[in-house]
C-alpha cells in the first residue's frame, strides 16, 4: 500500500498543475492525512512508519520544488556560500610564519613533493591534498618547517592555506543544506549557518595548514549525501539514487582517508543503513528479492567502494613515497628494502651470520623496534639495578651488537666461524661493552616475565649472559641468514625467551618499549627477531635481494603502526592536558601563534556566545523531545503543525544528536592527549541541532501567545539570536585574524573585558 | 499470581521442597570446613587490613570501592569476637588462635550460598509471565520444574570459581547476591498484580539492593543502570496505557522514581555516613585528605591543629600545605643549600638557596608571613589579618631568606620559573618576593586569611606567576625533595596552598624565634566541618586517588576470561602441595558460553523472521524472550563490556558476577528449546538425555576440581599435571 501511494505521488510531482494545487491548498490536504497517521500508529508502529514516509516525501518534494524555484532559496545561499568564503579567506596569508601543527602537516605536504618517506599517525589522504595544493600552486617542498614561528619568507605557502580555507568554506554551506533537506525550513537552516559562519573556532581552524578542515568537509559531505539519499526513498535505483548512495561512500572513504575520527562518521552512517534497511525488512510488499537488491547495493555502494578509494589512497602513497626518510625505524625489514637510499634498498651484506659480526636484531612483531641498551639503570624497585635493555624504534648506535662465542676467545685469523642452529652465543652491546643479561627478576612491565639487563664489562660477565641461537623451523647445525631467517634467543640458564612485549616503558625508561624474557615458549612474533645490520669485514658482501613485501601486507603492516603510534601518544608532563568536559563549555582553547604581548597572537577559541547558544540548545533538547513524547504517548491530540514539528526534532533531531554523541563520547575513553580541536566535529553536528531545536522553539511561540503577537515574537527571537551572534563575532573576531598588544588581563589591551572566563589565555 | 492460587497445593509444596533442598546443598557446599585453611588467602589481606582498621576505628581511603562491602566484613568480623590486633602482610601467613577465621568468612559464604536460590527464584520469575501468559499452568509446570531445579544448580551450584569466591573474605559473592536480589525483587515488583500494595514493597527491596550493590562495588552501578533502563521501559508503557487515569500514571511514577532513584541515593550517602561515624582516630591515610578534614579526626592533626589562631595575620608563623596530593601531600619547605651553579644537563640556576616541597613535617616547613612596608616580624596587638588580594613577603623561618622567583628557568620544569630563597650575590639580580595572596574559595572580596579553611593562591607581583608544585622530584642535589616552581600560565590545580600549623609570632629575634618554631603550637578552639563536606570529600578522593597500579602475576585481560585462559592460585600449603585456586568448572563454562551464542543466535532469527511476519512464537512467549535476553544477556554484558574499556589491573574474579548471569541463561533457554522448537516427543527426550548427560560430565568435572577448590585433599605432583587442562594455567608444584 505504502509503494503504490509513493508512486502515485512521484507521478504527481511530475504533474505541476497537480502541484499547484497543492501548493494553494497545503492545510486541506494535511489534515485529512492527519487522522489516517494518528490511527495507524496506534495500531501498528510499522505502518505508521511508511504512511509517514509518503508523507514526509511529498511535503519534501512539494518543498524541494519551491525551492529550486523561489527566488529567495538562492539569495539565501549564495548569501551563505558568500559568508563562509569572505570570512575564511579575509587575511589568509596572516601570519607569516608557521603557526601550531602547520609545522607536522606543512612538514608533511612537503614530503610528498620531495618524495620522501616518513610515518604518521594518521591515513596519507589529508597530507596528500596538502601536498597537491602546495605543487599546483608553486610550491617546491623546500621549506623545512621546523618549528611554529619560523617565516615562510619566500616560500609559496598561501596556496595549502587557501586549499584548507575552501574546504573549510564548505561546512557552513553543507551544514545549511542539509538542516534544510532535514527540517524543510530555511529559518532552522539559516541559524545553523550563521552560528557556523560566525564562529572564531571554525575561522581559525579553517585558516591553517591541517587536516581538520579537510576531516570536516568530507564528514559533512558524507552526512549530507547521506541525507539527500535517504530523500530518495521513493524512487530506489534511479539515477539519482545511485549518485548520492556513491557520494556516500566517497566521502566515507575520504573522511577515513584522512583521520581515524572519520570512523565515527562510518558509523553514523553505518547505523542509518542499518536503520533504512531493517525499514524495508519490514516492508511486506517488498519481495526478498528486492530487500537483497537493497543490500547489495549497499554493500557496493558503502563498504566496497569506500574500501577501494581507501585502498587506492594507500597505494598512491606508497608509489608516491619511494626514498628512504625520517620514518624507515617504525617499519620492517622487508619494507625499508623498498625505499631508495636506505640501507636495505638493494642491500648487499655477508649472507650468513657469523661470529665476531656487528648485527642490529629487529623484533619481528609490527612496529616491534630494534633491541637497545643504553648508559641508564633500572631505577631502584624495577628488579636488578642493572643497565636496561629496551626495544627501540629508531635507528641508533645504541641499536648495535656483537656476536661473540660463549668461551669469548675469538680467532683472530682466517675467516671467522658462522653461527648455526643451537650453538650458544654471548651479544655484547657495542657502546656499552654489556652483555645481553637475563635472570629471575620480574620484568619491569610484564610481571609474568623475566627481566632482561645489560651486565658485565668489556665483555666479561656470567653464564647468565648465554643465549641459545635457534632458527625457526630450523634443526641443529642450520646457518642463520640474515635478514631472512627468524631467529629465537634462548636464555641458557632459565629457559625463557626474549621476547619484545610491545608495552611502553614509563620515563625512567625513556618511554621505549620493555625487552623481557619470557618462559612461554609459544612461537610469536613477539619471541622472534631478524638480523637486519650485518657487518663483518672479514666476509664478503654479498648483494641481497629481500623478499619484497606484498602490498596487502604493506596495508596492514603500516596501519597497525599507525594505531600503535596513536595509541602512544600519551600526555607528557609539561603538556597541558585538555579533558572532553572542557570542550563544549569553551573552557579553554589553543595558542596557535604567539605567546608574549610583544607577538602576534592567534588564538582558537569558539566564539562564546555561539558555543554557550550550543550548550544550552543541548540541554534544551532533550526537554523538548521528553515533552513532545509524553505528550503523544499519552495520547494528547495535537495539531497538525505540532506534530510535524515533533517528528523534525525527534528523528532529525535524534540523528543529529546522535551524530554529536558519536564524535563527542567515545574521546572519554580514550587514553591518548586530547586537545581543543578534537571537539570540531561534534560542534558541526552540535549546530545543526541547534538550528533545527531553536527554530522549532521559536516556532512554537502560539503555545503562550495569540497569533499575531506570536508572529512577531517569534521575529523579534530570531532577530535577537542574529545581532547576539553578529555583535559577538564583531567582539571576538581578533582571535581569529590576530592580536597584537598587551594581552586581555592588562588594561589597554585591546580584548580587554572580554577574558570572561580566567582560563582562557589571551 | 491469580492462576497460582488456584494449583493444587502439592504444586506449592513441591517447589518449597525444591528451593529448600537447592538451599541446603548450596550451604553445604560453600559452608564446609570455612576454617580451613587457617591461614591468609589472597586477598584476604588486602581487606584484612580495612577490617582491623575498622575495629579500631581508624580512618582509611580505599579507592577500589564504596565502603559498605568492607563494612560487611567488618561486621562479620566483629560478630566472630575480632579485636583488629593481626598484622596482614603476607598471603598464607598463620591465623593464630584467638583470631575466628570462621567469624571472618561466615558473612561473604552465606551470601555466596544464598544467591543459588536467589537464582532459582529469578528463574521463576522470568518464567512466570510466560507461565500466566499460556493460562494452562498445569501442564509445563513439571517440565520446567525438572529443567528449572536440574539445571539451576548445574549453573551456579557445582561452579567451583564462584565456591572459591564464596569461601573467603572476599566482596565478590556479596555484590552478587546484591544484584541478584535486585533482579530478583525488581521482577517480583513488575509481575505482581498491579493494585497489590506490597508490590512496591518488592520495589523498594530493589532500589536498596541496588545501592547496596554498588556500595559493594562500583561495578555495581552498571547493573543499576540496566534495572534502571528497564524500569523506564517499563513505566514508558505505563504512561502509554491510556486504560490508567492521569493521576493514577503520576503517582506511580513518582513512587518507583522515589524507590529506584532516592531511596539508593540517601542509602549510598548513608553506607559513607556510617563509615565515617565509625571511623573517627586519625591514621596512615590522613595525609591524602585536605587539612580541614583532618583536623575533624581524633587525634592526629586534630592535636596540633586545636587551638591555633583562625585568621593569618601580618607576623604570623605557618606551615604551608600543598592542596594537590599529587604526587604526595608535602609542605613548601626551605633549607640552608642552595642550587648547584650547574645542572647535569649543563644549564645554569641563580645559585641561590634552594625552596622545595618536604613530605615530612619538619621545623624547616615554618614561615613568617611578612608586611613589606614594616621591619617587624612579631603579631601586633591587635593582630592585623591577611586579606584576599593583599601583597606579602615570606620569610623562612629558621634561615631568614624571603621567599623569591624571577625569570630563571626552574631545575627540573625549564618552562617554569625557578623560585629560591633569596640571596644577594651582588650579581644585579635583584629580590622579587612580593606575593600576592588569593584567597580561592571566598566568600567576599575583603575575605580574610584562614587557617586551615582557606585554599590560597600565591601570586609573585612582578611576574604574576602562580608558585605551585611541579610534581616532579629533585636529584640527590635536592634530597629528592620536591620541586616548586612558579608558572606563568598555570593550568592545572595544583596551585593551591593551606595553612595548617599557625600561631602568632612573639619573638623578634633570631635566636628566640627558632627556639619558638622548634616547641610545639597549642591553644584551644574547636573546628568542624560539615557531614558533607566530608562525604564529598571523601568521595571526590576514592574516585580521583590514583594509586600505582602495575601488573600483578596472576592479572589477565578480559577477553581471556570468557575462555578462561586464566587462574588464579589463591593459596599454597606452607609444606605440602594442597592449594586452592580460583578456577572455573570448565563444563559449565563451555555450556554457558555456548547459551550465549545460542540466545544470540536464536534471537537474531526470530527478530528476521518477525519482521518479516512470521511470528514462530506468541506474543507472550516472545515477551518472555526477550525478558529473558534484557536480563541474562544484558547483566552479562554491562557487567563484563566495561572491563574491556579499563586501564586498571584485572583478575580473573572480576568476571563472576557476568558469569553468574550466563548460567541464569541456560537452563532457561533449554526450557525454550524445550516447549517452543521441539515438537516431537522423540526430540525432547533425546534433549532430556542430552540435558542429563552434561549434568553429569558437569557433576564429574566439579569433583575433579574440588581438591583445587577446596584445598583437600592434597595432590600428589602428577595429579596435579592432570588438573592442568589447559597449558596456560598457573598450577604450583612444590620440589621435594
Amino acid at each position: 500500500m505504502a509503494k503504490e501511494e509513493c508512486i502515485t505521488q512521484w507521478n504527481k510531482t511530475g504533474d505541476t498543475s497537480t502541484l499547484r494545487n497543492r501548493k494553494i491548498f497545503p492545510t486541506s490536504e494535511k489534515t485529512l492525512q492527519t487522522p489516517s497517521t494518528l490511527l495507524s500508529k496506534d495500531k501498528n508502529s510499522q505502518n505508521a512508519g511508511h504512511t509517514q514516509c509518503s508523507n514526509g516525501t511529498s511535503a519534501q518534494l512539494l518543498a524541494r520544488e519551491k525551492f529550486s524555484k523561489d527566488p529567495p532559496t538562492r539569495v539565501l545561499l549564495m548569501l551563505v556560500v558568500g559568508l563562509s568564503f569572505s570570512t575564511r579567506l579575509y587575511k589568509i596569508t596572516e601570519p607569516p610564519h608557521v603557526c601550531w601543527d602547520e609545522t607536522h602537516f606543512g612538514k608533511m605536504g612537503s614530503y610528498y613533493i620531495n618524495r620522501t618517506f616518513f610515518f604518521d599517525v594518521h591515513p596519507p589522504l589529508g597530507k596528500m591534498l596538502i601536498g597537491l595544493a602546495g605543487y599546483m600552486t608553486g610550491y617546491d617542498g623546500t621549506f623545512p618547517f621546523i618549528k611554529p614561528g619560523d617565516k615562510y619568507k619566500h616560500h609559496n605557502y598561501w596556496g595549502m592555506r587557501g586549499f584548507c580555507a575552501a574546504l573549510g568554506s564548505c561546512l557552513p554551506i553543507f551544514a545549511y543544506l542539509i538542516v534544510l533537506e532535514l527540517s524543510q525550513s530555511h529559518s532552522a537552516a539559516l541559524i545553523t549557518a550563521i552560528l557556523l559562519i560566525f564562529d572564531t573556532g571554525f575561522i581559525t581552524i579553517s585558516q591553517y595548514i591541517l587536516l581538520d578542515p579537510i576531516l570536516m568537509f568530507f564528514i559533512m559531505a558524507a552526512v549530507l549525501s547521506m541525507v539527500k539519499f535517504n530523500q530518495q526513498r521513493c524512487s530506489p535505483f534511479a539515477a539519482s539514487w545511485w549518485l548520492w548512495l556513491v557520494l556516500t561512500g566517497a566521502n566515507l572513504a575520504g573522511a577515513l582517508g584522512v583521520k581515524f575520527v572519520g570512523l565515527f562518521v562510518i558509523l553514523l552512517v553505518g547505523l542509518n543503513t542499518v536503520w533504512d534497511l531493517w525499514r524495508l525488512l519490514g516492508d511486506l510488499s517488498l519481495s526478498l528479492v528486492e530487500i537483497a537488491k537493497h543490500f547489495l547495493a549497499r554493500v557496493v555502494g558503502l563498504i566496497l567502494l569506500p574500501l577501494f578509494l581507501y585502498v587506492t589512497i594507500f597505494a598512491i602513497h606508497f608509489v608516491v613515497l619511494n626514498k628512504s626518510g625520517p620514518g624507515d625505524g617504525f617499519f620492517s625489514s622487508a619494507f625499508q628494502s623498498r625505499l631508495i637510499g636506505n640501507n636495505l634498498h638493494n642491500a648487499s651484506m655477508p649472507e650468513y651470520l657469523a661470529y665476531g659480526s656487528t648485527i642490529t636484531v629487529k623484533n619481528l612483531r609490527i612496529a616491534g623496534g630494534y633491541l637497545h641498551s643504553h648508559w641508564h639503570l633500572y631505577p631502584e624497585g624495577v628488579g636488578a639495578r642493572q643497565q636496561q635493555v629496551t626495544a627501540y624504534l629508531h635507528k641508533d648506535y645504541n641499536n648495535l651488537w656483537l656476536v661473540h662465542r660463549q668461551d669469548a676467545n675469538e680467532s683472530q685469523s682466517g675467516t671467522p666461524d658462522l653461527v648455526r642452529h643451537g650453538d650458544i652465543i654471548r651479544l655484547e652491546h657495542k657502546e656499552t661493552t654489556r652483555n645481553l643479561h637475563g635472570h629471575l627478576h620480574e620484568a619491569p612491565l610484564t610481571k609474568k616475565h623475566f627481566q632482561v639487563t645489560g651486565y658485565g664489562i668489556n665483555g666479561t660477565g656470567d653464564t647468565n649472559d648465554l643465549w641459545q641461537v635457534e632458527v625457526c623451523g630450523g634443526q641443529n647445525g642450520d646457518l642463520v641468514k640474515v635478514l631472512r631467517s627468524k631467529v629465537r634467543f634462548l636464555h641458557r640458564a632459565t629457559g625463557c625467551v626474549l621476547y619484545s612485549s610491545g608495552k611502553t616503558l614509563p620515563k625512567w625508561g625513556w618511554e621505549q618499549v620493555e625487552v623481557t624474557c619470557s618462559p612461554y615458549l609459544k612461537e610469536t612474533p613477539s619471541s622472534q627477531w631478524n638480523i637486519e645490520d650485518h657487518i663483518n669485514p672479514k666476509l664478503p658482501n654479498i648483494s641481497l635481494s629481500v623478499l619484497k613485501p606484498h602490498f596487502l601486507e604493506i596495508l596492514l603492516e603500516s596501519h597497525i603502526v599507525m594505531i600503535r603510534g596513536n595509541s602512544g601518544l600519551k600526555p607528557k608532563d609539561n603538556e597541558m592536558n585538555s579533558k572532553p568536559w572542557h570542550w563544549p563549555i569553551n573552557y579553554q582553547g589553543l595558542r596557535f601563534s604567539g605567546v608574549n604581548d610583544t607577538e602576534y597572537r592567534v588564538y582558537l577559541l569558539g566564539n562564546p556566545v555561539v558555543w554557550w547558544m550550543n550548550l544550552a540548545s543541548l540541554g534544551l533538547y532533550p526537554i523538548m523531545v521528553a515533552v513532545v513524547s509524553i505528550a503523544i504517548q499519552r495520547g494528547f491530540s495535537l495539531s497538525q503543525k505540532r506534530i510535524e514539528h515533533s517528528h523534525v526534532l525527534m528523528r532529525e533531531g535524534g540523528l543529529l544528536l546522535f551524530g554529536w554523541l558519536l564524535h563527542y563520547a567515545p574521546f572519554y575513553t580514550m587514553g591518548r592527549v586530547l586537545y581543543y580541536h578534537h571537539y570540531f566535529p561534534a560542534m558541526l553536528f552540535s549546530s545543526m541541532l541547534t538550528g533545527i531545536t531553536f527554530d522549532i522553539l521559536l516556532k512554537s511561540t502560539d503555545l503562550i501567545l495569540r497569533p499575531p503577537y506570536s508572529d512577531r515574537l517569534q521575529t523579534l527571537g530570531q532577530m535577537v539570536l542574529l545581532f547576539s551572534v553578529l555583535y559577538s563575532f564583531y567582539l571576538f573576531h581578533p582571535l581569529s585574524y590576530g592580536m597584537t598588544g598587551p594581552l586581555a588581563h592588562e588594561p589597554g589591551s585591546t580584548m580587554a573585558g572580554l577574558k570572561w572566563m580566567d582560563s582562557w589565555e589571551f | 499470581c491469580v492462576s497460582m492460587l488456584q494449583l493444587p497445593l502439592v504444586v506449592t509444596a513441591q517447589v518449597d521442597v525444591v528451593l529448600l533442598l537447592v538451599s541446603f546443598l548450596s550451604l553445604w557446599t560453600r559452608l564446609t570446613q570455612l576454617g580451613y585453611p587457617n591461614a591468609v588467602v589472597f586477598d584476604e589481606v588486602y581487606y584484612g587490613q580495612f577490617v582491623s582498621l575498622y575495629m579500631k576505628r581508624v580512618f582509611f581511603i580505599d579507592d577500589s570501592g564504596p565502603p559498605l562491602g568492607h563494612m560487611i566484613l567488618a561486621l562479620g568480623a566483629y560478630l566472630g569476637g575480632f579485636d583488629g590486633n593481626f598484622v596482614w602482610n603476607r598471603i598464607g601467613a598463620e591465623y593464630p588462635s584467638s583470631v575466628s577465621v570462621v567469624g571472618l568468612r561466615l558473612l561473604p559464604a552465606v551470601c555466596g550460598s544464598l544467591c543459588v536460590p536467589l537464582v532459582y527464584l529469578l528463574t521463576l520469575e522470568l518464567r512466570f509471565s510466560h507461565l500466566a501468559a499460556l493460562g494452562a499452568a498445569v501442564l509445563p509446570i513439571p517440565i520446567s520444574f525438572f529443567l528449572t531445579t536440574s539445571d539451576d544448580p548445574s549453573g551456579l551450584l557445582p561452579e567451583n570459581s564462584l565456591i572459591v569466591q564464596s569461601r573467603f573474605m572476599l566482596l565478590e559473592s556479596v555484590l552478587i547476591f546484591f544484584l541478584l536480589l535486585a533482579a530478583f525483587s525488581y521482577l517480583r515488583f513488575h509481575n505482581a498484580a498491579p493494585h497489590s500494595v506490597f508490590r512496591f514493597g518488592w520495589l523498594l527491596l530493589s532500589g536498596a539492593s541496588c545501592a547496596a550493590a554498588v556500595g559493594v562495588k562500583y561495578m555495581g552501578v552498571f547493573s543499576y543502570l540496566l534495572l534502571l533502563g528497564v524500569a523506564s521501559l517499563h513505566t514508558w508503557n505505563l504512561i502509554g496505557d491510556r486504560t490508567v487515569s492521569h493521576l493514577s500514571v503520576c503517582v506511580q511514577c513518582v513512587c518507583r522514581a522515589v524507590c529506584l532513584l532516592v531511596v539508593p541515593l540517601l542509602l549510598y550517602v548513608f553506607w559513607f555516613y556510617v563509615h565515617l561515624t565509625l571511623l573517627h582516630r586519625s591514621g596512615p591515610h590522613d595525609q591524602l585528605m585536605s587539612s580541614a578534614f583532618q583536623a575533624s579526626l581524633e587525634g592526629g592533626l586534630s592535636r596540633i591543629t586545636q587551638g591555633q589562631p583562625l585568621e593569618v595575620a601580618y607576623g604570623s608563623q605557618v606551615t604551608l600545605r600543598s592542596s594537590a596530593s599529587q604526587p604526595i601531600p608535602c609542605w613548601l619547605h626551605s633549607h640552608k643549600v642552595n642550587y648547584p651553579i650547574r645542572y647535569e644537563n649543563g644549564r645554569g640556576s641563580s645559585h641561590q638557596q634552594q625552596v622545595t616541597c618536604y613530605p615530612f613535617k619538619d621545623v624547616n616547613n615554618w614561615w613568617i608571613i611578612k608586611d613589606p612596608d614594616r621591619q617587624d616580624l612579631v603579631v601586633s596587638s591587635p593582630p592585623r589579618p591577611v586579606r584576599h588580594g593583599d601583597v606579602i613577603q615570606l620569610l623562612h623561618g629558621m634561615t631568614s631568606r624571603f621567599l623569591n622567583s624571577h625569570d630563571v628557568a626552574a631545575p627540573m620544569s625549564p618552562h617554569s620559573q625557578e623560585v629560591s630563597g633569596y640571596i644577594d650575590f651582588n650579581v644585579s639580580m635583584p629580590a622579587q618576593n612580593l606575593w600576592r595572596v588569593d584567597v580561592l574559595n571566598r566568600e567576599a572580596e575583603s575575605e580574610s586569611w584562614k587557617t586551615i579553611l582557606s585554599d590560597v593562591r600565591l601570586v609573585h607581583v612582578n611576574t604574576s606567576a602562580v608558585l605551585k608544585l611541579s610534581g616532579v622530584s629533585l636529584p640527590d642535589w635536592g634530597f629528592r625533595q620536591l620541586e616548586v616552581v612558579a608558572e606563568k600560565h598555570f593550568k592545572s590545580q595544583s596551585v593551591g596552598w593551606t595553612v595548617e600549623e599557625h600561631r602568632y609570632g612573639t619573638s623578634q629575634e633570631q635566636k628566640e624565634r627558632e627556639a619558638e618554631l622548634h616547641s610545639p603550637t597549642h591553644i584551644d578552639v574547636d573546628r568542624k566541618i560539615s557531614f558533607w563536606a566530608k562525604f564529598l570529600e571523601l568521595q571526590w578522593k576514592m574516585l580521583t586517588v590514583k594509586l600505582e597500579d602495575s601488573e600483578h602475576k596472576y592479572s589477565s585481560s578480559p577477553l581471556e576470561w570468557v575462555t578462561m585462559e586464566t587462574n588464579i592460585a589463591y593459596w599454597l600449603h606452607s609444606s605440602t602441595n594442597a592449594q586452592i585456586h580460583l578456577i572455573g568448572n570448565p563444563v559449565s563454562w563451555g555450556v554457558a558460553n555456548l547459551s550465549l551464542l545460542a540466545y544470540q543466535l536464536l534471537a537474531a532469527i526470530y527478530l528476521l523472521r518477525r519482521r518479516r511476519g512470521f511470528k514462530d512464537l506468541p506474543d507472550g512467549a516472545w515477551c518472555q524472550f526477550v525478558c529473558l535476553g534484557c536480563v541474562c544477556v544484558g547483566g552479562w554484558l554491562v557487567n563484563f563490556v566495561p572491563f574491556l574499556l579499563m586501564e586498571k589491573t584485572l583478575f580473573l574474579y572480576h568476571y563472576l558476577p557476568a558469569l553468574c548471569y550466563l548460567h541464569l541463561l541456560t537452563p532457561a533457554l533449554l526450557e525454550h528449546t524445550h516447549t517452543h522448537l521441539l515438537s516431537r516427543a522423540t526430540h525432547r527426550r533425546a534433549l532430556c538425555v542430552c540435558v542429563t548427560a552434561v549434568l553429569v560430565s558437569v557433576f564429574l568435572s566439579y569433583r575433579t576440581f574440588c581438591p583445587l577448590t577446596y584445598g583437600s585433599p592434597e595432590l600428589s605432583a602428577n595429579q596435579l599435571q592432570g588438573l592442568k587442562w589447559r597449558d596456560s594455567w598457573d598450577i604450583l608444584y612444590r620440589r621435594r
